[in-house]
Order: C-alpha cells, then sequence, then structure tokens
C-alpha cells in the first residue's frame, strides 16, 4: 500500500500502486491510470481506498521523434521535461504546456491540458495526432481524429475514465530560436488586467496575468500581465541552454507549519511581489523555463502549505457575462478571506474537441486556497454558484472540493461522455475519487 | 563505448543505457523479453544512440550467454564494456510459501550472473581489456533480518568483483561494482521508501562517472556508503533487535 494523493495534498487515501516499465501488464488490472500526481485534487486517486492504480512513471520510452515533421511519439509517462530536453536542442517544443513540466504525456491527454497559449493554439489535445489506448475489456487500440473519433474526443480531457492511456503521438511546434522574449505590464486593478490581457492576446502568442486577490477597494484584482513570443534569430542565441534552468536544488524539505502561508504572510508577499514586477516593466529574453514553468524552480512547493495542504479552484467565466462577474468573484474572494498565494488569470480561446475539455471563451481564473476545512469549503461553493450563474465551468484537474449538484448544472456536456463510457466501458471498471464525487460512479 | 548490456529495459540498467545513448554510445541490449527490448531499443535511437541492437539473452539460461555477447561484438563491432544489471529478488514471504523460489532466486542472482560475467570477462580480456560494471547492492556488506538469499548472492557477487578487480586489473580489465541502497524501481516500488531513497536517473549518473574514471566500488546514493559504514559496525546483539 502507498499513500497516494494530487499535487496539493487533499485528500489523501491508500492504494494498491503498480509500478513497472511495460505499461500493458502494469495497467490491466487497474481501475485508473495515473501520471505524476500532478492534478491537484482527487482526479488521480482510486475510487476507494486500497484499490489498484497503475502509475506510468517508468512506462516512459520515446518511440519515435521526426526531426523533419516535428512528429513525437512516446509512452504515456515520458514526461514533459525529458520531451523540452530531446526536442527543444533540435528546434521543437510541445504546442501546449501547463505551469509545471513535471507532467507526464499521458496526464496532458487525460486533462487536455491549456496554456498561456490557448488563445491562438487551443488546448493539448489540438495537436494529438494518435493514441495507444487499452479499454476497459483489454483491448488495445489506436484512436485519433480519425480513427473512433468519439472514445478520442472523450479521452482528451476524461481524466482517464475511458481507457488507460498507453502511448501518444503529438505534432510538436517548430521554434526558430529557444528562447522566450517576453515582456511584463503592471496593471492597477482587475478590469485594468482583463483588458489589458486581451489586448495582449491579439498580438502575443503567449499571455498570462497575475492578480493580487488579496488588494481591496480601488486596487482590487492589481496584478501584471505576462507576454511572450519565442525569440527571432537575432534576438537570441541559437545554443539551447545547457539544462533547464529551473531544475535546481532549491527544494522545500518538509511540510511547513500552516502559519507560514497565512493570509498576512501572503498578503506581504503579493504586495512585494506587485510591486517587484513593476519595477522589472519591460521586454527582454529569457530562458523559456523560466517563462512557462516558474515554479518548478522551487522543489515540492507543494510542501509549504504545511500538512493540511492546498486546494485549487480553476473556473472560466463566459466573455458573454461581463466583466462585472469577475469583480464579484474577486469581491467573494476577499469576503472569505480565501488567501491565494498564486491567482492565475488568463483568456482562453475557442473551445476544442474534448468532450470534457476546461477551456472555453472567457476568462480563466486560478486560486491556491490553503486547506482549512468548512471554511474553505464554503469558498469553494460561494465560487461555483457565481460560476454556475455566469454559465461557467470548473477545471476537472484541479478541482477537489465541488459538489456534485454544481458540477452537472454546470455540465450540460456529461451525458455526451456518459455515452462514451457506456459504449467502452458498460460497467464503470475504470473510475476514479474524482468520478466517484462527481460523475455519480460507485466507489 | 561500445557497451553491452544485460539487464537494461527496466530498472537503473534503462537508466543508464539512456545515458550512454545521449552521449552517442553504440549499445548492444541483452534481454528475454523482444517486445521489452524493441521498445527499449527504439528509445535509445531516439535518444541519440548510433548504434543499438536488441539480443535475445535471458539469465535463467547460461547457455545462451556466450552466443549473445559474441552477437554484440558483430553487431557493434567491437566491445569494450559490458554491464550487468539484470538480477531475480524475493519477498521473504515468497521464499517461504516455495521452496523452489530461493534455490531460483540463488541461481539467477549468483551461479548464473557470475557465469555471464566470466563470459564477458573472457572476451573482455582478448580485446585487451575494457570495463565490466556489476549491480551488486548493499544488501550484500551486511546480514540483516531481511536480506536473507537475495543478500547472500549480493555478497558472493560483491566479492567476485572484488576478487577479479585484483586479478585482472593489470591486464586492463576494470571492475566497476555497483552498490544500489534503497532505490525507486519497480522492484522496490511496493516497499516503503526509507531515508536516503534513491532515484534511477541519479544512480545511473553517478555509475557512468564510475565507469569512466575506474573506480573499484560505487554506493549510489553515494549516502549510503556512509550508512553501511554505521550499519556494518553494529554488534550482532543489536541486528538481532533490529527489523529492518
Amino acid at each position: 500500500m502507498t499513500r497516494v494523493a494530487g499535487w496539493g495534498g487533499v485528500p489523501a487515501v491508500d492504494a494498491c500502486e503498480r509500478v513497472g516499465e511495460a505499461l500493458s501488464e502494469v495497467c490491466r488490472p487497474a481501475s485508473l491510470t495515473r501520471g505524476l500526481g500532478r492534478s491537484y485534487g482527487d482526479a488521480s486517486l482510486p475510487a476507494q481506498a486500497g484499490a489498484t492504480v497503475a502509475s506510468t512513471r517508468l512506462g516512459d520510452c520515446v518511440l519515435l521523434f521526426d526531426r523533419e515533421k516535428g512528429v513525437l511519439r512516446a509512452e504515456a509517462g515520458f514526461r514533459l521535461s525529458q520531451l523540452d530536453a530531446l526536442t527543444r536542442p533540435a528546434g521543437w517544443v510541445s504546442p501546449v504546456v501547463p505551469g509545471t513540466h513535471h507532467v507526464t504525456l499521458g496526464g496532458m491527454v487525460a486533462a487536455d491540458i491549456h496554456g498561456k497559449n490557448h488563445h491562438v493554439a487551443g488546448c493539448f489535445g489540438a495537436h494529438v495526432r494518435s493514441l495507444l489506448i487499452q479499454v476497459a475489456d483489454g483491448r488495445e487500440l489506436e484512436i485519433g481524429p480519425d480513427r473512433e473519433p468519439e472514445l478520442f474526443a472523450a479521452t482528451l480531457g476524461g481524466m482517464g475514465l475511458t481507457g488507460h492511456i498507453l502511448e501518444v503521438e503529438v505534432a510538436l511546434l517548430a521554434i526558430a530560436r529557444p528562447w522566450l522574449v517576453i515582456e511584463v505590464e503592471p496593471a492597477p486593478d482587475l478590469l485594468a488586467l482583463v483588458a489589458a490581457l486581451r489586448t495582449a492576446s491579439r498580438a502575443w502568442p503567449y499571455t498570462v496575468a497575475w492578480a493580487d486577490a488579496l488588494a481591496r477597494g480601488a486596487r482590487l484584482g492589481r496584478g501584471i500581465v505576462i507576454k511572450g513570443r519565442w525569440a527571432e534569430p537575432g534576438e537570441a542565441p541559437a545554443a539551447s541552454p545547457v539544462r533547464s534552468c529551473v531544475d535546481s536544488r532549491l527544494a522545500v524539505p518538509f511540510d511547513l507549519p500552516s502559519w507560514v502561508l497565512a493570509p498576512t504572510s501572503i498578503r506581504i508577499f503579493d504586495a512585494i511581489f506587485y510591486r517587484a514586477h513593476c519595477w522589472t516593466a519591460g521586454r527582454r529574453v529569457v530562458h523559456p523555463d523560466r517563462f512557462f514553468h516558474t515554479l518548478d524552480s522551487i522543489r515540492d512547493w507543494n510542501r509549504m502549505y504545511g500538512k493540511r495542504g492546498f486546494v485549487q479552484h480553476q473556473s472560466v467565466l463566459p466573455a458573454a457575462a461581463g466583466d462585472e462577474y469577475m469583480v464579484r468573484y474577486f469581491e467573494t474572494i476577499v469576503r472569505h478571506s480565501g488567501a491565494s498565494f498564486l491567482t492565475v488569470v488568463k483568456d482562453c480561446g475557442a473551445e476544442g474537441r474534448g468532450l470534457l475539455s476546461f477551456p472555453r471563451p472567457g476568462v480563466s481564473i486560478a486560486l491556491d486556497l490553503p486547506m482549512r476545512g468548512a471554511a474553505t469549503q464554503a469558498l469553494v461553493d460561494a465560487l461555483n454558484r457565481l460560476v454556475l450563474e455566469t454559465g461557467g465551468r470548473i477545471y476537472l484537474a484541479k478541482d477537489a472540493l465541488t459538489r456534485r449538484e454544481h458540477f452537472l448544472a454546470m455540465e450540460p456536456r456529461l451525458a455526451a461522455f456518459d455515452a462514451v463510457r457506456r459504449a467502452w466501458d458498460p460497467e464503470r471498471r475504470l473510475r476514479s475519487a474524482l468520478s466517484v464525487r462527481l460523475f455519480g460512479d460507485a466507489a | 563505448m561500445k557497451v553491452a548490456f544485460l539487464g537494461a529495459t527496466g530498472g537503473m540498467g534503462r537508466s543508464l543505457a539512456r545515458l550512454c545513448a545521449q552521449r552517442g554510445d553504440a549499445i548492444a541490449l541483452l534481454g528475454r523479453d523482444p517486445e521489452a527490448l524493441a521498445r527499449s531499443a527504439a528509445d535509445l535511437r531516439v535518444l541519440g544512440a548510433p548504434r543499438v541492437v536488441g539480443l535475445a539473452c535471458d539469465l535463467a539460461n547460461p547457455a545462451g550467454f556466450a552466443p549473445a555477447l559474441d552477437a554484440a561484438v558483430t553487431a557493434l563491432g567491437g566491445l569494450d564494456t559490458v554491464v550487468l544489471s539484470a538480477a531475480d529478488c524475493a519477498r521473504p514471504a515468497d521464499l517461504d510459501a516455495d521452496p523452489a523460489r530461493g534455490a531460483r532466486l540463488a541461481a539467477l542472482n549468483f551461479t548464473h550472473s557470475i557465469a555471464f560475467l566470466e563470459a564477458a570477462r573472457a572476451r573482455l580480456l582478448a580485446r585487451g581489456g575494457g570495463t565490466l560494471c556489476v549491480f551488486s547492492s548493499v544488501a550484500g556488506d551486511r546480514a540483516r533480518k531481511a536480506t536473507g538469499i537475495y543478500g547472500a548472492t549480493k555478497a558472493g557477487l560483491s566479492h567476485y568483483a572484488e576478487s577479479l578487480d585484483l586479478r585482472d586489473r593489470p591486464r586492463g580489465l576494470r571492475v566497476v561494482l555497483v552498490k544500489p541502497g534503497f532505490v525507486r524501481t519497480a522492484m522496490t516500488a511496493d516497499l516503503p521508501a526509507p531515508p536516503f531513497a534513491g532515484e534511477p536517473d541519479a544512480v545511473a549518473r553517478r555509475v557512468l562517472t564510475a565507469i569512466d574514471r575506474g573506480w573499484p566500488v560505487v554506493y549510489a546514493p553515494p549516502i549510503w556508503r556512509l550508512v553501511m559504514l554505521a550499519i556494518r559496525a553494529l554488534p550482532r546483539s543489536v541486528m538481532r533487535r533490529t527489523e529492518f
């Protein structure tokens, strides 16, 4: 038995974790496959304590890398950090990357991750050419946009519930130089921040904003907008950074006491962070990891939240709902003293192919919330009620506390997803703690 | 390097083979599962190995050692390094349940391992020397309640490697004896990780340094040298009472 948890540390359960190089055998008896456990809540946890989960962490062979066409095929456990090390020097990168490079290809498909370029590139699934999947009855099949398209669409963002993803083939993005040109722009309040983000997205392929969720009054939602694009020849050296600059020895060695990230200290941190970025506003060339995977520079940073852990809440508020909802959203956080260490705001582009994929046109807001039991649950409930009013939805890869009734009301697409599951897994052999909590699966 | 591996489709051997591939070594993969060999061979090719060949070889079948090594020499156009990381492992409960299991463990990890190393040694010496890298274990350094037959085979393997180093170093054969501590591989997946548990990639980096520099003994992670120094110093009365 192994204690397994998501990145937030709550919930955690004992599970029988199967680990091995031969993924096909490792996954066969399992009711769920997990990668590196970087989803925040219960998406990678078994439906019940003691159940078997397969781990892909040793199934990480890269099977094909076509340097001419920019196509990569690898086993599900192949990590983004490995992909970067292999393809970046050859002028190719993953078309979509999340906030950490400690994720597997399988996980990137299962959560249909999005990145700072969602407004132009869509989700990771938009670039997946083919998947090898082991479905519930043990058959292994190659699926893609033209082969079993319904199963493929359900698997993108399907949180591992449609089958065990064994191999992933993805079309990479060509880059001229392995460096990023970035520009930082402060914004004095929330509406200015969102406006700046939208303006930036018209000119820049990568954009994101960080907001100070604790500033009140006129400063509510002040923050900084960070824009980036790959450097052109003449702007940066052709030589690749030798190794990842964020894989430092800096680590959080143990769970810190929970007062470390109490509201006051977070408020001080956020204020310093905001001021520091105001000073460094302007354009410069940086290492891509510094831009894409900033937090990876502190190993095990989740331990800063102490033994009680933290939850994340990410939702997208549709553009049609209007900006006043964003103000209400931030006011709700402030009213609940829901200190968020990092609040990330991002404008999303068009909805993709994935049946349950998170992004849709609108503004996505992601919060880190220290776990404080009922108070945190109350805040998540309040935020979800607001999300429901706007017709938005939450990101399953982040979620731990959403109630089933809220989820069902947010997800008219669930019926289509259930239909695919009925076709391929009528007994619902594949389950997770998340699918028990939100999809009504038996434990 | 032109290097042959037995046991590099998984665990620390795989990590080591990947490092070799990344720096452009030619690699012969010896193993028993053709599917796993094909997968690992593809992986090593993509990572940069100019030449990779998969060859059938099973630690359970000593008659196959010489032909497999000869095929490796032919395929790579020579051979200067041989790495043995394949091994058997059994929990005490498995051994108690099946009397034949212990005999098999002893045969694979000791008798057959030495037969393989002898076959490799003869070929390296015939070519003027080279490096023989043997994965043993800290479990062979001191008997504990849990080490049992596994620890005994590793103690024997360590003894054999040390003796080879003393005898054959003047003839150009460098023997690198690897003593991993607890490393997070598939073999240890169901065990609770103790302090100082290592990752296969970090172990592989250290082993490759040892191969390049010809270190006779390498503990990995390195802290295990001190840990085992302390454990070896414990009196038997203490070992009787400890449960690790």
